[in-house]
């Protein structure tokens, strides 16, 4: 399968929205050239601010462009964006339901050799309990410069997450996303898989897989697990019942925590959550990485045939 | 008004701006009397005089900005706006009440004039870097001012501001340090000190100031010095001040950065205040 990094994707979103709109701004905290803004850069010199390594003055410093009317994407790593800046995003961006946008590359174990300091298994967990905050990771390189253009358009904080290393293309340019709306790539019966993020071409071979066992799946790519698409998760809770939720997250408080709280309080359908087992990852390769934690074609075709007996 | 008027004006409406931050903690009974008091000369020259704000037109896009990055030090921002008249005068009863727009730190969404929310130490001078840069990059006139305490010149965040401050040439930003050497816990020698405020923000690459924070010829005169400047340095003025400033009983006292005055101390502060210091 071919594919693009999904941050590839960002740097050639943000660059189209800057020419079309002087008010987009770019925040960057020198790891412009890992984020893709270089170009930004190059071509809208007066729509780039770089204050260094200061992430906690970047997002201040985008709040305070916000407030003229700018729209300025913050562009860092997951690991900074979602905790060195955390409090910055609380109380000068979603307090005030500013627009500004984070936007962050490395995100879940896609920047595997670089270790657990820069491997983000946290963030979307943590962004998803700020009030006001809209938390989305794409699936590949054409939903995730849709959905940067869809923040773009949406008036309010927007954390975006992206993948530091390539991950296989599912979508096409003609493809369209909402942001809280889920994708569905195939409709089922038997399952329903609720996957988002680098994952989804694992997600897509064990559907495949399964529906060649005979077992029918429903597959929702949940790129925004915030707002969720409750009406979707309602929807596989009453019509299949049985839910296998998969992410490169801990298994807290992201996707698969979102899920569960819309079936608990619906009070019947039975989830599994497959994601990272509540431990630090290490410099390894990717695909050791997901091994480790389950987050594999076997695991997700495996806990499917658990779910159906 | 030739100088010396203005300087009786400002020093009287001073005294109206102390009442007035004094009467709404008080009848609150909690908020920051310290704080407020030691900035209140500073801000009264500001609002009563520098600044070019549209009080019936509070997000004119070409007014000035103020930061009050020291946030828990709103009644003294709130008087401003309160007595300059962006909302009615006795809103200032409603302080910390629910409901009201005037929150127990700045919030810009619900109340008039106020620029930005603060209240967390630290953000409000990153936020200002923005809107200065947005002024110089759109060819707007506009300047910003942040109001930043010497126990909150600790957040490292401060310093991160101030360098692209220096980077980003904003002679279009003024930061006022309210150096009372007085914070929450004690003084600020005794907690974590800050040094020489002016060689610090100074060696950073700003213009840096230091002056009387409670003599008003003096901020008259450093604020008539830096208006206009284009020599591409950010501008701070270090304000040597009491915390308290203007009640005898409050002065110097570390209990007073965030306890309201009983009944009867409040008649005494009051009192003083009219005195004059």
């Amino acid at each position: 399968m071919s594919g693009k990094a999904t941050r590839e994707a960002y740097g050639e979103a943000i660059l189209e929205l800057g020419k079309e709109n002087p008010n987009i701004y770019v925040v960057d905290a020198d790891i412009g050239k890992s984020c893709k803004t270089v170009p930004f850069f190059e071509q809208l010199p007066h729509q780039h601010v770089n204050v260094g390594i200061a992430e906690q003055n970047a997002a201040g410093v985008a709040a305070g462009l916000a407030t003229t009317g700018k729209i300025p994407f913050v562009t860092t790593y997951a690991v900074f964006g979602s905790m060195r800046m955390v409090e910055q995003i609380r109380q000068e961006i979603c307090y005030p339901k500013q627009n500004v946008k984070i936007a962050c590359s490395h995100g879940g174990f896609t920047p595997a050799n670089d270790g657990a300091s820069h491997q983000c298994i946290e963030d979307m967990g943590i962004l998803r309990t700020i009030p006001n905050m809209t938390v989305i990771m794409p699936a590949d390189f054409y939903s995730a410069k849709k959905l940067v253009h869809a923040a773009a358009s949406y008036d309010g904080p927007v954390y975006l997450r992206f993948t530091r290393d390539p991950v296989p293309f599912v979508y096409d340019e003609t493809s369209e996303f909402e942001i809280g709306k889920a994708f569905q790539l195939k409709d089922g019966s038997d399952i329903a898989i609720i996957a988002n993020g680098d994952i989804m071409s694992k997600a897509i071979e064990a559907a495949e897989e399964l529906e060649s066992k005979g077992i029918s799946v429903r597959l929702l790519d949940m790129h925004t697990i915030k707002p969720l698409d409750i009406k979707a998760v309602q929807r596989c809770i009453a019509e299949i019942g049985k839910i296998i939720t998969v992410e490169d997250h801990n298994i807290l408080n992201g996707l698969g925590s979102a899920v569960c709280e819309v079936v608990a309080e619906a009070g019947k359908g039975v989830v599994k959550r497959i994601g990272v087992q509540d431990k630090f990852g290490e410099s390894a390769p990717y695909e050791y990485l997901m091994g480790i934690n389950g987050i594999t074609i076997e695991n997700i075709v495996a806990s499917a045939e658990e779910l159906m007996k | 008004m030739n100088k010396d008027e203005k300087i009786d004006f400002l020093k009287e409406k001073a005294k109206e701006l102390r009442k007035t931050l004094l009467t709404m903690i008080h009848r609150a009974q909690s908020g920051h009397p310290g704080g407020s008091l030691s900035a209140s000369d500073f801000m009264t020259a500001l609002y009563f005089d520098e600044i070019n704000v549209r009080p019936d037109e509070p997000t004119w896009e070409d007014r000035d900005r103020v930061v009050l990055s020291k946030g828990h030090v709103c009644p003294v921002l709130y008087s401003c706006l309160a007595l300059r008249g962006f909302f009615p005068y006795d809103t200032i009863y409603t302080l910390r009440k629910q409901g009201s727009i005037l929150q127990g730190h700045p919030d810009m969404k619900v109340c008039p004039g106020v620029d930005i929310s603060t209240g967390s130490l630290g953000q409000g001078l990153s936020t200002a870097v923005g809107m200065a840069i947005v002024a110089k990059r759109d060819g707007k006139s506009y300047r910003v001012f942040c109001i930043v305490g010497d126990g909150e010149s600790q957040e490292g965040q401060i310093w991160e501001a101030v360098m692209s401050a220096v980077k980003y040439k904003l002679d279009n930003l003024i930061i006022y340090v309210d150096n009372n050497n007085l914070q929450n816990d004690n003084t600020c020698d005794i907690v974590m000190p800050t040094g020489d405020l002016r060689a610090k923000y100074g060696a950073f690459g700003c213009e840096a100031f230091k002056i009387n924070g409670h003599k008003m010829e003096e901020i008259v005169d450093i604020l008539n010095v830096i208006r206009g400047s284009t020599n591409g340095l950010p501008k701070v003025i270090v304000g040597k001040t009491v915390k308290g400033k203007g009640v005898s009983f409050m002065e110097n006292v570390v209990m007073w950065h965030g306890v309201a005055p009983n009944d009867e101390q409040f008649e005494q502060a009051l009192a003083e205040v009219e005195g004059g210091f």
